[in-house]
């Protein structure tokens, strides 16, 4: 593989990142509201300290000149400050930051070490039972809201059986070996909704990328060389059916933190999706401007990663 | 089953008169029974009313989110498709931008940088439903206009279009009478799973409290209002949430048909 297809890569990504932090001011600029606004009906303040205010943070700069302002506080690390939690916007979301990406991250390994298995044997006898079954359920997997399968999951698991904590605590009183299980335990029902969400598309993804693959020559060829079917479908098909999918999974992952959201919410994960949430709640605009800025740059990033992958996976796309 | 939720939803209302908000204390968070066959929630109000009346809107906007997404895309992508050089690079380079945007947490931004305002001009339910449909719509739109893109692609070389070409048609006239209507088919499978998708967002939207103002009822709201009622009124959730489960299903169910329909390299 070589340095060059990366070096581009990156580069495309650049800009990608600067017209995303363009929307994104462009949708607070347009906002309506004023941050001095209550001082227009306070009769105290004289309109001229208002003016003078607002000339001083800038706010009658023409568009462009405030937005390479905002842009390169944003480069620096200054994201503001949050006037709910009274602390930095950069370091609240590096402290809810890792719990947001430990729960995909193993909601991810979850979706794709059920999904491969079962798009494989699906498309390897094409309309058989097994497939109309696995089709089926890849349906409804795709269907399910993940509110509802997690409200749905609460009521069996948490109310019924009492197995499963529904809330997410971050202060488990155990040491040892008993604090992981704990807090294991009650990552379970928010791992599963997110990655069964996930399995239903990478079923589909998978099924359809290798029935384009099982067709091709060179199969066909292993097969005839007398290689045993297992090896064949194990070493030869899924190989290259799995290229595909590992675009397919990037393409995904906007949806991926938009369940994040959802799954934080209902079992009240302290992660940046249910970060977000209260801050839209509390008006906290730094920390919805900085959280939703750090979830773009993270789908960026891993499109980055997914694309050089793609490039190591499939030697052809080097040479283009 | 799609037709007997959009029928129960257009034409319910009329065989269940009962209004949606009226409230009987004596009679909360009931279990399914004569009087109300789905019960009802922690107003007393019923949930089988409320439930048609939630669905109306439901569809109204996975509706009205496709179609706002498919011009977008079918004009973005066609132009594209047409204009060679960097006017396509620029469209497309637009196209993958927006598609690497994270939805979810875009909506939410808008929803709450500018529900305010557009309460202000549209009034309440009508602004809310603008601003959902524009939103949805307009961060939808980017999965069309590159099929679109693509089959302009290919279609423009064929032999009808050149042959159009050759007797003198305009741009427009090529695309609108002989490209456009060539490209369709696939346009309306994507089509089909965009309104699924946009039911599933608006329900999202008001399952965090970012939708419809909180006093109208949609499916969404409803399992909102009904989480904290889980372990004594479960029915309160189940009913909306299938209602939204089985509405997405039966329309991906179509669009899959439609693709199955459409799709030259079906095997056996």
């Amino acid at each position: 593989m070589n340095r060059q297809y990366i070096i581009r890569r990156l580069l495309i990504a650049i800009p990608s990142l600067l017209g995303i932090s363009v929307i994104l001011f462009g949708i607070l600029a347009m906002a309506p509201g004023d941050p001095f606004e209550e001082l227009a009906t306070n009769p105290a303040i004289p309109p001229e300290v208002r003016m003078a205010l607002r000339a001083k943070f800038g706010l009658d700069d023409p568009v462009w000149q405030r937005y390479l302002h905002w842009f390169s506080a944003m480069v620096q690390g200054d994201w503001g400050f949050s006037f709910q939690s009274r602390m930095d916007v950069d370091r609240l979301i590096l402290q809810r930051l890792p719990v947001t990406l430990i729960v995909i991250g193993a909601s991810q390994i979850l979706a794709i070490s059920v999904a491969i298995p079962v798009g494989v044997l699906a498309a390897i006898k094409p309309y058989s039972i097994f497939d109309q079954i696995a089709s089926t359920f890849a349906m409804i997997g795709f269907s399910l809201p993940t509110f509802f399968t997690g409200l749905v999951l609460i009521l069996v698991f948490s109310i019924q059986l009492d197995w499963l904590p529904f809330v997410y605590r971050a202060d488990i009183n155990a040491k040892g070996w008993a604090f992981y299980g704990e807090h294991i335990k009650q990552s379970i029902m928010p791992v599963v909704v997110l990655g069964l969400a996930q399995a239903g598309t990478l079923v589909r993804f998978m099924r359809s990328s290798v029935l384009d693959v099982i067709r091709l020559d060179y199969v066909t060829t292993a097969r005839s060389k007398g290689i045993g079917e297992r090896k064949v479908i194990v070493r030869h098909v899924v190989r290259n059916a799995l290229i595909p999918v590992v675009t397919l999974i990037a393409l995904q992952l906007p949806a991926v933190f938009g369940g994040a959201i959802v799954t934080e919410q209902i079992f009240r994960v302290p992660g940046i999706g249910s970060l977000l949430i209260a801050a839209i709640q509390a008006n906290d605009t730094p920390v919805v401007m900085g959280v939703t800025f750090i979830i773009s740059c993270l789908v960026v990033l891993f499109n980055l990663i997914a694309d050089i992958l793609y490039g190591w996976l499939d030697p052809r796309i080097s040479f283009r | 089953m799609l037709s007997i939720l959009v029928l129960g939803v257009l034409v319910g209302p009329y065989l269940w008169p009962v209004a949606i908000n009226d409230i009987d204390f004596a009679a909360k968070l009931q279990g399914p029974s004569l009087a109300h066959p789905l019960g009802t929630d922690d107003l007393g109000q019923d949930l089988l009313a409320r439930m048609m009346y939630g669905g109306k809107i439901s569809l109204a906007v996975g509706f009205a989110a496709m179609l706002v997404a498919l011009t977008v895309g079918v004009l973005i992508g066609s132009v594209a498709g047409m204009s060679s050089g960097w006017v396509d690079a620029a469209l497309m380079w637009l196209t993958d931008l927006f598609l690497a945007l994270p939805t979810l947490p875009l909506l939410l931004l808008v929803m709450y940088l500018f529900r305010d305002s557009v309460k202000k001009v549209l009034g309440v339910e009508g602004g809310a439903f603008v601003l959902i449909v524009i939103v949805i719509g307009g961060l939808r739109w980017m999965p069309v206009a590159r099929l679109v893109r693509a089959q302009f692609l290919s279609l423009r070389e064929k032999e009808f279009v050149e042959a159009a070409r050759a007797l003198g048609a305009s741009k427009v006239r090529q695309v609108v009478q002989h490209i456009l209507p060539n490209a369709l088919g696939p346009v309306i499978v994507v089509g089909t799973i965009d309104v699924a998708a946009a039911i599933i967002f608006e329900s999202t939207l008001s399952f965090l409290g970012l939708g419809f103002p909180s006093d109208v009822p949609t499916w969404g709201s409803m399992l909102r209002d009904a989480k904290d009622y889980l372990d004594i009124a479960a029915h309160w959730a189940l009913f909306p949430g299938a209602a939204i489960f089985l509405t997405v299903l039966a329309i991906n169910f179509v669009g899959d048909g439609l693709r199955d329909a459409f799709d030259p390299r079906r095997m056996l």
